[in-house]
C-alpha cells in the first residue's frame, strides 16, 4: 500500500485542485458544503459528480441528474469485473476496498492486466480520496476566495494524464488495436449519445481479441 | 429532503453498487480463459475513450480547444519518458498558456 501511495502522490495536487473546482461548482448549484463533501466521500467519481451538480444547477431535476451521473459511472461495472479476481477477504472487505476504484487508481495498478497490483490500487485510491474530499471541502468553504481553479488548465492536465495512463496500456499490438477501436467508437458516439454511453460502448472494442487466442 | 440531497444520495448509492459489482459479485468465480483475455483489453479501450472524452468532448459535441495543447504537451512528455507529475504539469501549463493568449 505504501508503494501505491508513492505511485499516486503525483496525482494528489491534481485531485485536490479538481476537488476544489467541484466544491466551487457545487455551491453555485445550491448544494451545501456538507452535501458536497458527503458526495465526494461516498460517490468518489469526479465526472459523475460534476455532471450531477451541472444538471441540478441548470434546473434539470433530480431524475435527470441521477441518470446522467450513473451513465457516466456505468463503466465501473466492467472495470470492477477486470479486477474482481484480485480482491481477497470477506464480502464486506471487498465491498469497502472496491470504493477506492477510480479510473486513475485502476489504470496505475495495471488496469486489470496480468501484473495488476491491488495494493497499488488501494494506495493510489486512498491518496486520491484524501485529495478529492479535502479539495471539495476547501472549494465549498473558501470558493469565493480562491476563484475557479479550473482556469489553470486543469482540464488539459487530466487529458494529458489519461494519455499517459493509456500509453502504459499499449504493450501489445492487440491492445493497441483495442485502444484505436475504443477511441473510434467514442468519437463516433459522442455527438449522438448522452455522456458516459460512448465510454461504455468503447468496451465493444475488446471483441478484436475474439478471433486469435 | 431537498432535491440536492436526494440527488447526492441516489448517485452515491448507484455508484457504490456499480463499483462493487465486480469485486463483490464476481470475485470468487473462475472465468473462462477466453473471457479473461477479453477483459484484459477493457483497459486500453476504456482509457482510449477517456482520452477522447477528456480532450475533445464538450457535452455532446466534439471540439478543438486549448485542451488539445495539453494533450500534445502530455504526449511529448510521455514520449520523453517523463514522470507522471511532469506529464500532468505539462498538460496544465500548455492548456493554460493557450487559453491565456487566445
Amino acid at each position: 500500500m505504501r508503494k501505491g501511495v508513492r505511485v499516486g502522490a503525483p496525482l494528489f495536487p491534481a485531485a485536490l485542485a479538481l476537488g476544489a473546482s467541484f466544491g466551487v461548482l457545487a455551491r453555485t448549484a445550491h448544494l451545501g458544503a456538507v452535501a458536497a463533501v458527503f458526495m465526494s466521500a461516498t460517490t468518489f467519481a469526479g465526472s459523475a459528480q460534476v455532471a450531477t451538480v451541472s444538471v441540478l444547477g441548470a434546473g434539470g431535476g433530480v431524475a435527470a441528474a441521477v441518470a446522467a451521473a450513473l451513465l457516466l459511472n456505468a463503466r465501473y461495472a466492467p472495470i470492477g469485473i477486470t479486477i474482481a479476481s484480485s480482491f481477497r477477504g470477506s464480502a464486506l472487505r471487498r465491498f469497502t476496498q472496491a470504493q477506492l476504484v477510480v479510473d486513475e487508481s485502476w489504470a496505475l495498478a495495471g488496469g486489470g492486466g496480468p501484473r495488476f497490483d491491488r495494493r497499488v490500487l488501494l494506495g493510489v485510491g486512498s491518496t486520491l480520496w484524501v485529495g478529492w474530499v479535502g479539495g471539495t471541502a476547501a472549494g465549498a468553504l473558501l470558493g469565493h476566495a480562491i476563484g475557479d481553479p479550473s482556469k489553470f488548465g486543469l482540464d488539459g492536465a487530466f487529458a494529458a494524464l489519461f494519455v499517459a495512463l493509456l500509453a502504459a496500456q499499449l504493450t501489445t499490438s492487440r491492445r493497441t488495436v483495442a485502444a484505436i477501436g475504443g477511441a473510434l467508437i467514442a468519437v463516433l458516439l459522442i455527438p449522438f449519445a448522452p455522456p458516459g454511453v460512448p465510454i461504455i460502448a468503447a468496451t465493444a472494442a475488446v471483441l478484436v481479441g475474439w478471433r486469435r487466442t | 429532503m431537498s432535491a440536492a440531497w436526494m440527488a447526492v444520495l441516489f448517485v452515491g448509492a448507484g455508484t457504490v453498487v456499480l463499483k462493487s459489482v465486480g469485486p463483490v459479485g464476481v470475485a470468487h468465480r473462475r472465468l473462462p480463459a477466453r473471457v479473461d483475455q477479453l477483459l484484459g483489453l477493457i483497459a486500453p479501450s476504456i482509457l482510449a475513450a477517456l482520452v477522447v472524452t477528456e480532450a475533445f468532448a464538450s457535452g455532446r459535441s466534439l471540439v478543438l480547444d486549448a485542451r488539445l495543447a495539453g494533450v500534445a504537451a502530455g504526449l511529448v512528455a510521455v514520449l520523453l519518458r517523463a514522470p507522471l507529475w511532469a506529464v500532468i504539469v505539462a498538460g496544465a501549463v500548455a492548456t493554460a498558456l493557450v487559453r491565456l493568449v487566445s
